[in-house]
């Protein structure tokens, strides 16, 4: 009974996750065809039939529902269509080239983030209100405020430029070493942010009657918080995936920018500079849909780790 | 309600605190620096010098800041580019605040469906990595400039909207409210007449929580090229030329780079002892 409710719980997510996604897609159509300017307006003016050739190869001189079926369409098949500016490659080829190395710098950055975090913020609640807690909540404070496009590059001042012990950028080496820096300075506000949670619902449930039993039991404050209080605690962390995936998505085009890494941000911002209308389209619904999923996979983990969820 | 009335309500309302002044103190500091520092100086933050290019912070000259690449002075471009955070932070806050508090107060008045429906779109716009959108409405609208704003503004607005409609949702059973029904007020009239005003103190939290914001999206896309073109500038572009010197010249990124991280710092610790005062349960003990 209770599976079952869960289940139609995921169900009506994932049927309401859909319609998101298609409003997006017909979103970001428009603003592109909106647009003042073809893309393949040039300084230099093209002969019309020159002009006229090219929109009718690329399709443009369609009505505009017609071209966004025609999209749409070769969307549902995996095709993004041609880029623009990256002449003979298609957006879908583009994006899959980059995209590994951006999941797994993201990926390195959220494990980092959970793993440091949660002890921060652990360590924080437990020593709550002394000179420790205060430096660290403090610290929070700091890798939450501070952008990455303003942390990353000190980083590299410090530790590649002054003090050599890294390499600067992703082509200056290539060993393992090379993923430090950036995945540090993804990870750093996600750390931040996990530290922060972990650490308020920590102190609450560290107040809270069953590990006042526990206590009263005799059991040690390292105990109480392995078998007890750390798994309760983690459950508002789980709601933040969702935007910390948008966040170190949007913080990996930054992040690349800086390092030289030819990942996925560095294709969108490249993308963007060029005015590569299909790419930063295709770019965006990638994106998009990836946030979207994440968003959906938690709303349903919820579903099935806290029944009271699903009642609403 | 009149200005005066209105000080002394929000004063009421969030009262003041050590990190509230310190921080509120600095702010003030650094922006009436902005505005007024650059007339005090010789140069213009388009003069460039190419026989200065790249010198130190020093008292010749008046380059407290030192020079660019250009010989350009950081000490009046620097301030230049706070004084476009500053903008920013006023016109996207006012696009935020005004679709955000209509919309959470309408959706907390009305209640019901209507509640319900609003709530739920706002749910979904938050799924959406918007930051990504305004990239794109770059891309297909220029660089424009007061498009940045508001785009910034229409992104900024969900928040406010929730925090207003909570609050909105607790005020509409009050006995002013209910009295106001009760001798004939207009909806339209109880809630922008009778409800928002009483608003204020979260409101003004809130604000001080999207400013940074606001200044942060924009410095964003300055840094990767797509905000502020030059020759003007904002303190995302000046960080963004210093990575490009950094090595021989450090002072370029840091002093940009310091100044924008303490603003940021300095908004969110306001924001957050704000929100101390405006609900004490939050406060930790």
């Amino acid at each position: 009974m209770q599976q079952r409710g869960a289940l139609r719980f995921a169900l009506t997510r994932l049927l309401s996750a859909i319609p998101t996604l298609f409003l997006i897609i017909v979103l970001a159509f428009m603003m592109m065809h909106a647009a003042p300017g073809g893309p393949f307006d040039e300084e230099r003016a093209m002969p019309p039939e020159t002009a006229a050739n090219i929109e009718r190869a690329y399709h443009l001189d369609e009505p505009l529902p017609q071209q966004f079926m025609r999209y749409f369409g070769a969307l549902l098949q995996g095709d993004l269509g041609p880029s623009y500016r990256y002449p003979g490659y298609s957006v879908a080829e583009l994006i899959s080239a980059a995209m590994l190395l951006s999941l797994q710098l993201g990926a390195l950055a959220m494990l980092c983030a959970l793993i440091v975090g949660i002890a921060v913020g652990v360590l924080a609640a437990l020593r709550r209100n002394t000179p420790i807690d205060r430096l660290l909540t403090g610290l929070a404070m700091m890798g939450i405020s501070i952008p990455i496009f303003v942390i990353a590059p000190i980083f590299v001042l410090v530790f590649a430029v002054n003090l050599g012990w890294l390499p600067a950028s992703w082509s200056g080496s290539d060993s393992g070493s090379r993923y430090l820096l950036p995945v540090i300075a993804l990870a750093l506000p996600q750390i931040a942010y996990v530290a922060r949670l972990t650490r308020g619902s920590m102190i609450e449930i560290m107040s809270s009657d069953f590990v006042r039993t526990a206590r009263a039991q005799g059991l040690g404050t390292f105990t109480i918080v392995r078998l007890h209080a750390l798994r309760p605690a983690m459950l508002p962390l789980l709601s933040y995936l969702g935007p910390a995936v948008a966040a170190v998505l949007t913080g990996s085009v930054v992040v690349e920018q800086i390092f030289g890494i030819p990942g996925l941000g560095q294709l969108f911002v490249r993308g963007a500079l060029n005015r590569d209308y299909t790419l930063v389209l295709g770019i965006v619904i990638f994106y998009a849909t990836l946030v979207i999923v994440f968003n959906l996979i938690v709303d349903i983990l919820y579903g099935f780790l806290d029944p009271r969820i699903r009642n609403r | 309600m009149s200005m005066p009335a209105m000080f002394s309500e929000l004063r009421r309302q969030l009262g003041g605190s050590r990190v509230v002044v310190v921080t509120a103190g600095f702010l003030v500091l650094v922006f009436v620096a902005a505005i007024v520092g650059p007339m005090f100086s010789p140069h213009t933050y388009l003069d460039s010098n190419l026989d200065a290019r790249l010198i130190q912070p020093t008292r010749d000259a008046m380059h407290f800041f030192g020079t660019d690449d250009l010989g350009r002075d950081l000490f009046v471009r620097t301030l230049m580019g706070v004084r476009i955070s500053l903008v920013v932070a006023v016109i996207a806050t006012f696009v935020s605040l005004l679709i955000g508090v209509a919309y959470g107060a309408i959706a907390g008045y009305a209640g019901g469906k209507v509640d319900a429906v609003m709530m739920r779109l706002v749910d979904t716009l938050y799924a959406l990595p918007f930051i990504f959108f305004v990239i794109l409405l770059m891309v297909y609208f220029g660089q424009n400039f007061l498009l940045i704003f508001v785009a910034i503004g229409a992104v900024n607005w969900l928040d406010m909207a929730r925090i207003v409609r909570g609050q909105t949702l607790a005020l509409r059973e009050r006995e002013f409210v209910e009295s106001a029904r009760l001798i004939g007020v207009s909806p339209a009239r109880i809630v922008f007449r009778h409800i928002t005003p009483n608003l204020l103190g979260v409101v003004v939290v809130y604000v001080t929580l999207t400013v940074p914001q606001a200044i942060l999206i924009e410095s964003f896309m300055s840094f990767l090229g797509l905000g502020i073109q030059e020759p003007q500038t904002s303190l995302g572009s000046l960080v963004n030329n210093g990575v490009r010197h950094m090595e021989s010249a450090p002072w370029v990124l840091l002093i940009p780079a310091t100044l924008l991280a303490s603003i940021l710092l300095c908004f969110n610790f306001l924001g957050d002892g704000l929100r101390d005062q405006l609900d004490p349960k939050e406060k930790p003990e």
